[in-house]
C-alpha cells in the first residue's frame, strides 16, 4: 500500500495530544468541587491516546507505551477496592473518605481527600477498560 | 437589546443545526455525512458558547473544549476510514 502523505496531521496531533493530556489532567483534578472527576479524566486521557493510534498505527504506540491495558483495568478496580477496604478498617462503613486541611508551600490551605485515591483507581479502570475495546475492535476486518 | 441579539443569533444557530442535520439524513455519500458531522460539532460548540455568554456563565467553557476535542479526533477517524477502509491501522498486514 502507498504510504500516504499526512504531515499536517502527524504535526496537529503533535500539538494536540500535549493540549488533551493537559485537560485531561485538569479534568481529573477539578473533581471533588467542579464538574469533572476520574471517569471523565480517564475518558479525556483514551482520547489523546485514541488519537495517537489513529495517526502513528498500533504497532508504533505499542512499542512506545508497553503497557498491558487489561492489566492498567484490573489495578484500577483494586486500587479502588482496597480505597473502600481502608475506611472499614478505622470501623467506618465501607468507601469511607476523609479528608485534611494541610498547609502546602505554594497553594496555601489546600483539602486533601483520600477521595482522590478512589478516583485514580475509577481512571486507571477506565483507561484501560475503554482502550482494551477500542484496540480489540479495531483488529477484526 | 444585547439579550434580543443574542436570542437572535441562537435562534439562527439552531436553524442551521436543522438543515445540517438533513445533510447528514439523506447526504448521498459517506463524504458528504463526514463534512456535515464536522459543521455539526463546529455549530453545537457555537451554540454553547453564545448560550454562556447569555447565563454570563464561565462554567460551560470545559463543554466546549471537550467537544473540540472529540469532533477532531471523530472527523480524523471518520476520515481515516473514508480513505483506507480501516480506522487504526497495523503495519505488517496488507
Amino acid at each position: 500500500m502507498k504510504e500516504p502523505n499526512d504531515v499536517i496531521l502527524k504535526t496537529a496531533t503533535k500539538a494536540a495530544v500535549v493540549i488533551i493530556l493537559a485537560f485531561s489532567i485538569h479534568l481529573f483534578l477539578s473533581g471533588h468541587h467542579n464538574p469533572g472527576g476520574g471517569f471523565i479524566g480517564g475518558l479525556a486521557f483514551v482520547a489523546a491516546v485514541v488519537l495517537l493510534y489513529l495517526v502513528h498505527g498500533i504497532e508504533k504506540v505499542q512499542k512506545n507505551i508497553p503497557v498491558d491495558f487489561k492489566k492498567v483495568a484490573g489495578i484500577g478496580v483494586l486500587i479502588s477496592v482496597f480505597t473502600g477496604v481502608g475506611g472499614m478498617i478505622s470501623g467506618n462503613p465501607f468507601l469511607n473518605q476523609a479528608f485534611w486541611m494541610v498547609d502546602l508551600p505554594l497553594f496555601g490551605k489546600t483539602e486533601m481527600a483520600t477521595a482522590v485515591l478512589f478516583d485514580v483507581g475509577v481512571a486507571l479502570a477506565v483507561i484501560g477498560a475503554s482502550l482494551t475495546i477500542i484496540i480489540s475492535i479495531s483488529d477484526d476486518r | 437589546m444585547i439579550e434580543g441579539i443574542l436570542f437572535f443569533s441562537l435562534l439562527f444557530l439552531i436553524f442551521s443545526v436543522l438543515t445540517i442535520i438533513y445533510r447528514l439524513v439523506v447526504g448521498p455519500t459517506v463524504s458528504e455525512r463526514v463534512q456535515a458531522l464536522d459543521a455539526l460539532g463546529i455549530y453545537l460548540i457555537a451554540c454553547v458558547a453564545v448560550f454562556s455568554v447569555v447565563l454570563r456563565s464561565t462554567a460551560f467553557f470545559e463543554v466546549i473544549l471537550l467537544f473540540g476535542i472529540l469532533s477532531f479526533i471523530g472527523t480524523i477517524a471518520l476520515a481515516r476510514y473514508i480513505e483506507r477502509g480501516v480506522v487504526i491501522e497495523r503495519q505488517q498486514s496488507d
